[in-house]
């Protein structure tokens, strides 16, 4: 079996995998990082949304192979200690959950969104949240969220 | 998914070697449609051979007036590219409407190329405007390239390395987009070229074509009106759950329009 080794959320992490190990899976099952979510398992929800070299991707998507030598984000890395990262405090300001399964995946996507374009508009920001489904929400809250959270990630 | 080995070769040539010497080694790139269809056991290699470790196969470059494309070059790198913009500014937003943020920022133009899903949109780009794409082995044009359904004129052990697009006089590409997966019910890209007006058509057939309708009528008058006035025929067009055949003949006449509307 191949060993894979690359650093999540700073940490340096090895394991052997089979091939057809999905990043996800080396996530939640190898490192026990089960902020990360499978909804579909089918490349369409985003639940799985992970941070590889600062892009997000849909992590049951990606094998843990392709994904060797790589630095990986996942959601539990965003905060720093106690304080949650500014768009996971947005998401609790504005409601922008309420079961919260699409969260993690939502927040990963969020914070690459305004990465690479730091003052959304709200057509933008739905532009950008196409891969992710929310089941609950009617996204209206998230939207706001996502804004809420550009505006406080620019200090 | 079956299990499989797993290769990230340097080099284009150790590449061909894997291809040669393993039994049913198939190359992955992007990963967005292989990975997909590993999982349902559609297909089931006995090694994947990763094109991403292979400097030479990604970016950008201007060529000949034109632009060249690496094979592991990702839509989202497209997307964004300034090079692109300038030159053909119509290929930066298609490569911006395929699926969504985290499908853009792993799929690339040679998978999708080499793909032929009938419903992809870089076909429509590549056949629009008249593109070379660029193997391990030799040139193919793009009118020679696409066969059919995930058909195309790639031999076995064959790889896209890159895809080189003339600059046209003006460009503009519209998809009818299917709202869940986004990809293309209908797509239609115009071109207008010294050569002459191309049109080329995704989502409605077995694979991305020219349409000899839209090119004479925008060959006359490269104009939205002209295009409307395209009335085609519903045979040999698609029919599935999303749509009838006749409404897709519609709709080529329809996104054809806004493709000229939008020409730049
Ligand atoms: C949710 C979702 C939505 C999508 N929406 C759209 C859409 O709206 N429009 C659209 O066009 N596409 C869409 N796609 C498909 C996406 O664009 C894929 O990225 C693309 O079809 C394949 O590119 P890839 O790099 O991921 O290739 P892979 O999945 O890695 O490979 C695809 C196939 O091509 C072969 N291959 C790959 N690279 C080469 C090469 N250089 N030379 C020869 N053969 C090669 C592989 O062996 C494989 O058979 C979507 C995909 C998903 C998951
Ligand atoms: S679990 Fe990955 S996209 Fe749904
Ligand atoms: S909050 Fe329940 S799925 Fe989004």
């Amino acid at each position: 079996m191949p060993t894979v080794e690359m650093t999540v959320n700073g940490k340096r992490a090895s394991a052997q995998v089979e091939g057809r190990t999905l990043l996800v899976q080396f996530l939640r099952e190898k490192l026990g990082l089960t902020g990360t979510h499978i909804g579909c398992d089918t490349s369409q929800c985003g639940a799985c949304v992970v941070h590889v070299d600062g892009r997000a991707v849909k992590s049951c998507t990606l094998l843990a192979v392709q994904a060797n030598g790589a630095s990986v984000t996942t959601i539990e890395g965003v905060a720093n200690g106690e304080t949650l990262h500014p768009m996971q405090e947005a998401f609790r300001d504005n409601h922008g959950l309420q079961c919260g399964f699409c969260t993690p995946g939502m927040v990963m996507t969020a914070i690459d969104l305004v990465t690479n374009n730091a003052s959304p508009s709200e057509e933008e920001i739905r532009h950008g949240l196409e891969g992710n489904i929310c089941r609950c929400t009617g996204y209206h809250n998230i939207v706001k969220a996502v804004k809420a959270g550009a505006a406080a990630m620019k200090g | 998914m079956h299990d499989f080995g797993y290769h990230r070769p340097a080099s284009v040539a150790d590449v061909a070697g894997l291809l040669a010497s393993k039994g049913e080694a198939k190359v992955v790139a992007g990963g967005m449609t292989l990975i997909p269809t590993l999982k349902q056991r559609l297909a089931s290699p006995s090694d994947l051979v990763d094109l991403a470790g292979i400097a030479e196969l990604k970016g950008v470059k201007a060529e000949g007036g034109g632009i060249t494309i690496g094979a592991m070059t990702t839509h989202a790198e497209v997307h964004r590219s300034a090079e692109v913009q300038k030159t053909i500014p119509a290929l930066a937003q298609l490569a911006g409407g395929i699926g969504d943020p985290q499908v853009r920022n792993r799929g690339t133009i040679g998978g999708s190329v080499a793909n032929s899903d009938p419903a992809a949109d870089y076909p429509a780009a590549v056949l629009g405007l008249g593109a070379t794409i660029r193997t391990n082995k030799r040139e193919i044009k793009a009118d020679d390239f696409f066969k059919g359904m995930f058909e195309t004129a790639l031999q076995d052990g064959e790889i896209i390395t890159a895809i080189h697009f003339p600059k046209p006089e003006k460009a503009g590409y519209s998809k009818f987009p299917n709202p869940a997966s986004r990809y293309a019910i209908v797509g239609v890209f115009v071109a207008r070229t010294a050569g002459g007006v191309r049109a080329a058509v995704t989502g409605a057939g077995p694979c991305a074509f020219r349409s000899k309708e839209l090119e004479s009528a925008l060959g006359g008058s490269f104009t939205p009106e002209a295009a409307k006035a395209v009335k085609l025929g519903a045979d040999g067009f698609n029919t599935d759950l999303h749509a009838t055949a006749a409404y897709r003949a519609h709709l080529i006449s329809v996104m054809a329009a806004r493709a000229v509307a939008a020409a730049s």
